[in-house]
């Protein structure tokens, strides 16, 4: 037994770790944050290129063939430096045809979403709290569907958008087909913008392999938002602790203060267990898909709560700098306010997994 | 990351199986339970699955580090129903800091009988005005001739009215050695004597299981110091480390969850069990998820320091995070508890209650991992200090306003 990140995994967080550093990101996401560009796309060709988006996508099909344990540690990265690309609709649109698609649609499908040419995203709920596959009621007339998808991330630049379907199936409709719209709006978390997409009997592939993808999808994307949720809890943790070690009150750094210290001491010993959580949910999601299920709704209902109270105590430390929109706190908040909301909320996932215990 | 069992580990597992039904049980010819249970101990020391970290010299069975095997042996072991190791003092603490710091002569002398447990071992770190703030303790011992002669208190020693022989920390060099910590030896004495005097105190569970001990010109033996003159600081942080390392937080907490399903299996709400309401299932999720995050950190942190790498931080917050748990565990136990909670009597079903008193007093205890050990405000100093290295207490603000209160 070896629970750590092997040699290349290793390699794989240092090269998008340099990739993503604070301090070719940040101007980039204040950029995003001020309304002067929509999405980073610089930042997106530069992961691109670097290989992110092949790395789920199995070899024959274009990919690198590497796991979901590879895409987590690229996922904490991402939720640390905060950085506005479009990685969570793409990467969980691709795993929905790997773990869904036919051969035929696997080989036809995969290779342009690897190269990143292709930009795909996840269409799921369609009321609100509807994250489970038994919750879809969109259904297929013949090959079309119709109605309203919600929280879709980055819908507005995709081509192509894997819906759920009612019985816990998934289809792909191209977005350029007609039928097919995307309404914007001015959302909470600008680094991961959603959309709701309309479809008016707009043309849809189903995969074949249907709800057991389905089911895979949705556990992908816990498991992802668990890193995420990790990185970014991390980062503004240290943001917090070098801030009190700089601003002054009372005629002494704030650090000096031990209810300062203490603070900073109670996030801490919550965040930093929950890397062992996302790593095992990412691992079962992997090697053991048996237990992923119960794995990665505890692992992404811990995480994300606590990187919601991490983000907020942390600002709170900042004081009214913190309150601020000039200020980059609000950023790390307001995602960790999207990692707890999209893919279902913490309460309904720790009672999700529940359902795979013997009580 | 690979998770499972490589095949020299099946292969062990399947060997241990085969021990395990070759020996336990045992038949009676052999003795009473006890008897047997300890001549079941004998030969798992001599198979090489117990007292593994011990050299075979002082009775151990002298195995390499391995901590996949160490839970395998805890699992087939709990599976079949058979006696476990006896974890105490002894050989959890004092052994390891013999085998790291004793001379051949201290090991040969100490180690042999207390892993028979016929040493019994307390601890006796804490004074009365030196808790939190160890290396302001007191209590000191003299050269005189070829003995040391100690005098002072100790406090909340635990389990000195059972157990005879105690580790402690004693000052041994003059008060103004600066730092105060560089005056302290660590010693191993044999309380059975006139210059010791013991005085059991009444917990909040109504057991004495502490105590105070007071030394009166007591005596030990020369040899009684591990570690060298002045050298207990060091010494007994080695013992602080190795405790942290204990893998067994995470099986206790395992095993309360289980536990607490089964009291939400049998309580009734509402006229039906407790474990159906889904407000009582997400809260036993919840520390569900919270033991998954440090099993997983803990084999993370392992398979690093096994290869060499270092493994960060967890196993500076481990401690905290886990009385953290045990709070929120007593919360959901109590609500199942209800007004049962009122009656405390463990292991006794009074006025009809089953088991639950159980609870109440696992309610008590969970105060004790808070204080005892580095009280949780300790654990938050070292996490701000070692982990992130913020200011330590009494610099800065602190040190001035002192400063201007003594002038
Ligand atoms: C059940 C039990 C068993 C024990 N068994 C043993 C034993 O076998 N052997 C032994 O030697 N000792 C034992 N102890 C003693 C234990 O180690 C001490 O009680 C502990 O170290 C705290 O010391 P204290 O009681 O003097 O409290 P104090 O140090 O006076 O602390 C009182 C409170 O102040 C807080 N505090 C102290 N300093 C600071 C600071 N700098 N910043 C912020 N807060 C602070 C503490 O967290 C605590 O809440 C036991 C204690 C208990 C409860």
């Amino acid at each position: 037994m070896k629970f750590r990140l092997d040699e290349d995994q290793q390699q794989l967080q240092a090269t998008i770790g340099k990739i993503l550093a604070a301090d070719r990101i940040q101007p980039r996401v204040r950029a995003v944050i001020d309304g002067k560009k929509a999405w980073d796309e610089e930042t997106w060709q530069e992961l691109v290129e670097f290989g992110l988006t092949a790395i789920i996508v199995p070899e024959e099909n274009d990919g690198m063939g590497l796991s979901l344990i590879e895409l987590a540690i690229c996922a904490e990265e991402l939720g640390r430096s905060t950085a506005a690309v479009p990685f969570l609709g793409h990467v969980l649109a691709t795993i929905a045809i790997v773990e869904g698609g036919s051969e035929e649609q696997k080989a036809r499908l995969l290779p342009g979403l690897a190269s990143g040419e292709v930009l795909g995203s996840i269409a799921l709920t369609e009321g609100n709290d509807t994250w489970a596959p038994a919750d879809w009621r969109m259904a297929p007339e013949g090959t079309t569907i119709s109605g309203r998808k919600r929280n879709v991330p980055n819908g507005d630049i995709a081509q192509l958008v894997v819906v759920g379907i009612e019985g816990g199936r998934l289809g792909v409709v191209e977005m350029a087909k007609p039928g097919v719209s995307c309404e914007t709006f001015e959302c909470l978390d600008l680094t991961r913008p959603i959309c709701s997409i309309d479809f008016d009997k707009a043309e849809v592939e189903l995969l074949q392999n249907g709800p057991a993808a389905a089911t895979r999808v949705w556990d992908a994307a816990l498991a992802l938002l668990s890193a995420d949720a990790y990185g970014g809890a991390w980062k503004i943790t240290e943001m917090a602790r070098d801030y009190v070690q700089v601003r002054e009150a009372f005629g002494a750094k704030l650090a000096e203060f031990q209810a300062i210290k203490h603070q900073l001491a109670n996030v801490v010993v919550e965040v930093e267990p929950t890397r062992g959580l996302y790593w095992f949910a990412a691992y079962t999601y992997a090697r053991m898909p048996e237990k992923a299920s119960h794995a990665v709704s505890l692992a992404k209902a811990q995480t994300t709560e606590v990187y919601d109270i991490c983000a907020r105590m942390c600002t709170e430390l900042h004081g009214g700098i913190g309150f601020t929109w000039e200020f980059d706190a609000h950023v790390w908040l307001k995602r960790a306010m999207f990692d707890t909301a999209w893919g279902g909320r913490p309460q309904r996932l720790f009672l999700r997994a529940t359902e795979f215990v013997d009580w | 990351m690979d998770l499972s069992y490589s095949e020299e580990n099946e292969e062990f597992r399947a060997k241990l199986q085969e021990f395990l039904k070759e020996n336990w049980p045992l038949p009676e010819s052999i003795g009473d339970l006890k008897q047997r249970e300890e001549e079941f101990r004998r030969r798992a020391t001599e198979a090489g699955y117990m007292m593994r970290s011990i050299p075979k010299e002082y009775g151990g069975s002298e195995q390499p580090l391995d901590f996949l095997k160490g839970e395998i042996i805890r699992e087939e072991i709990k599976k079949h129903g058979a006696p476990t190791e006896v974890v105490h003092i002894g050989t959890g603490r004092v052994v390891p800091v013999l085998l790291q710091h004793g001379t051949p002569e201290q090991k040969a002398y100490w180690i042999p009988p207390t892993v028979r447990r016929e040493f019994m071992w307390c601890q006796g770190y804490s004074e009365p005005n030196a808790g939190s703030d160890l290396a302001s303790l007191k209590t000191r011992a003299e050269l005189v001739g070829d003995k040391w002669i100690i005098n002072g208190q100790k406090i909340w020693s635990s389990g000195a009215h059972k157990y005879p022989f105690m580790v402690a920390l004693i000052r041994t060099e003059p008060e103004d050695v600066a730092p105060r910590h560089k005056g302290i030896s660590y010693f191993l004495l044999d309380l059975r004597q006139p210059g010791v005097e013991i005085r059991p105190i009444k917990q909040i569970s109504g057991e004495p299981e502490f105590n105070e001990v007071f030394f009166t010109n007591a005596e030990a033996p020369i040899d009684a110091v591990v570690g060298g003159r002045g050298n207990g600081w060091n010494v007994s942080r080695m013992l602080l480390r190795y405790e942290r390392a204990a893998f067994s937080g995470i099986n206790w907490a395992d095993h309360l969850i289980q536990r607490c399903v089964r009291t939400a299996k049998g309580t009734m709400r509402n006229g039906k069990p407790a474990i159906e309401d889904p407000a009582v299932r997400a809260d036993i999720a919840r520390l569900q998820a919270r033991a998954m995050a440090m099993r997983y950190s803990a084999y993370r942190d392992m398979s690093m320091e096994a290869v060499g790498e270092p493994s960060g931080d967890y196993m500076m917050l481990q401690k905290l995070y886990l009385t953290e748990m045990l709070l929120k565990l007593d919360d959901i136990t109590r609500d199942l508890l209800a007004d049962d909670l009122m009656m405390m009597n463990p292991g006794i079903d009074t006025d009809g209650l089953k088991g639950n008193a159980k609870w109440v007093d696992a309610s008590l205890q969970s105060l004790k991992i808070r204080i005892a050990g580095g009280s949780s405000n300790i654990q938050r100093n070292i996490i701000g200090e070692r982990v992130l290295g913020l200011p330590r207490d009494g610099v800065g603000v602190n040190a001035r306003s002192n400063r201007e209160a003594s002038k």
